[in-house]
């Protein structure tokens, strides 16, 4: 048991490390007080799932997804699909990846806004600010 | 609410490290995720599309609508924070700080004040004092343009090798953005003007809708762009390879553009006059 259980966590520890890196941008949205941290907290959270999703397309022994010899006329060489890896996480990803920069910049223009309403980014201030 | 927070985080912890162990070993050749369509992808892409890079074929071909709207989704975040930041009506500020070049005298001019009229060696400088960073300032000069090159680079040839629309159109944008944070945010907005990222952001946009139209007047469906062949005057699948190009440099002008967009805006607070 003891053994099976190191073994599992040896041949899954991408997903060990995706769980920790979620689990502390989670953490940092719930505990944080601070507006920009919860947003940082929020981008870790993205940056795991990203992970999680990269780690999903590799394949033991693959090389990148870009066909060899691909320039010089195409279709002489079989190609088989064990031999690259999986490019469709990739493409998600690279979406994602700038789709964040740009919720994170909204995220940052709402916390400006916020800024100018209340005088703070503190939660409890502005929640002590919207009692009055 | 530490203590809550920690818990609701184990707990979340614990139940996602549970249904970890029902995955497959990472790199399994064999896991699910890589035996639906990705096997399709890997062996008929070159053929049917003439481009090497897979990860550009899936992108701007066969899953052409998510990065359609992935780029609306990026212009609409710009517009977004244009909508919420920006204000329009221009304030004089109270005072003007300019330095004077050799000698790094500051000259402080007050509300309805004018600079005197040899004043050729003067800068203007941002209220909050920042110092004259003569290594900075040349070496970001020295290298934006081998920034913008390799920016055109990465776009261009996207098919060939890693790089694309949007990670090309990143590139191009991060050095106007350096640009605009070693020397200031003026001099950047003199020459790329928040009407031109406005403008170049929607044209990206465009030029990719625009080419999915394109499809459907000439009888194909929306985005298939083997319907451009007779237009470009080759074969159907060398059509696929151009017209991915042509959305690529779509893509690269609307996220570069946004990118300046969403920094003028945040850096200055939608003021544009003073900013990191």
């Amino acid at each position: 048991m003891g053994v099976e259980l190191f073994t599992d966590i040896a041949s899954q520890y991408n997903y060990l490390g995706v769980v920790i890196l979620m689990m502390i941008g989670l953490y940092a949205m719930i505990a944080k007080n601070n507006l920009v941290k919860k947003i940082i907290g929020m981008n870790i959270f993205q940056t795991a799932i990203i992970l999680f999703y990269v780690s999903t397309g590799a394949k033991r022994g693959a090389t990148i997804p870009i066909i060899q010899h691909g320039h010089n006329g195409h279709g002489h060489e079989v190609i088989h699909a064990a031999e690259y890896i999986n490019p469709l996480p990739h493409v998600l990803m690279l979406t994602a990846i700038v789709v964040s920069v740009a919720t994170l910049g909204v995220a940052l223009a709402l916390a400006i806004k916020v800024y100018h309403q209340y005088g703070t980014l503190e939660e409890d201030e502005i929640r002590g600010r919207l009692r009055e | 609410m530490r203590v809550i927070g920690l818990l609701i985080v184990i707990a979340f912890g614990s139940l996602l490290r549970y249904g970890v162990f029902f995955f497959p070993e990472w790199g399994d050749p064999a896991s699910p995720a890589s035996l639906h369509v990705s096997p399709h992808y890997i062996e008929e892409a070159t053929a049917e599309t003439a481009v090497p890079n897979l990860v550009t074929a899936v992108l701007a071909d066969y899953r052409g609508y998510d990065t359609m709207f992935e780029t609306t989704v990026i212009f609409a975040a710009g517009l977004a924070c244009f909508m919420l930041l920006r204000v329009l009506q221009r304030q004089v500020p109270e005072c003007r700080l300019y330095r004077h070049i050799p000698t790094g005298i500051t000259l402080r001019i007050e509300k309805g004040g004018k600079l005197p009229t040899e004043s050729g060696s003067f800068e203007r400088i941002d209220a909050n004092w920042v110092p004259h960073d003569l290594i900075i300032k040349t070496t970001a000069r020295f290298i934006t343009p081998f920034l913008q090159i390799f920016a055109l680079y990465v776009i261009a040839h996207g098919h060939h090798s890693p790089g694309g629309g949007f990670q090309g159109g990143v590139i191009l944008g991060a050095a106007i953005i350096m640009f605009a944070i070693s020397y200031d945010l003026r001099r950047s907005i003199q020459r790329i003007g928040e009407q031109a990222t406005a403008v170049l952001g929607s044209a990206g946009v465009l030029i990719y809708a625009g080419t999915g139209v394109l499809c459907m007047v000439l009888g194909a469906d929306f985005l298939n762009y083997s319907a451009l062949a007779g237009l470009m005057g080759v074969d159907p699948v060398m059509a696929r390879s151009h017209s991915m190009l042509i959305v690529e440099i779509g893509v690269g002008v609307a996220v570069s553009a946004v990118m300046v967009w969403i920094y003028y805006n945040l850096s200055s607070a939608g003021r544009h006059d003073e900013g990191l």
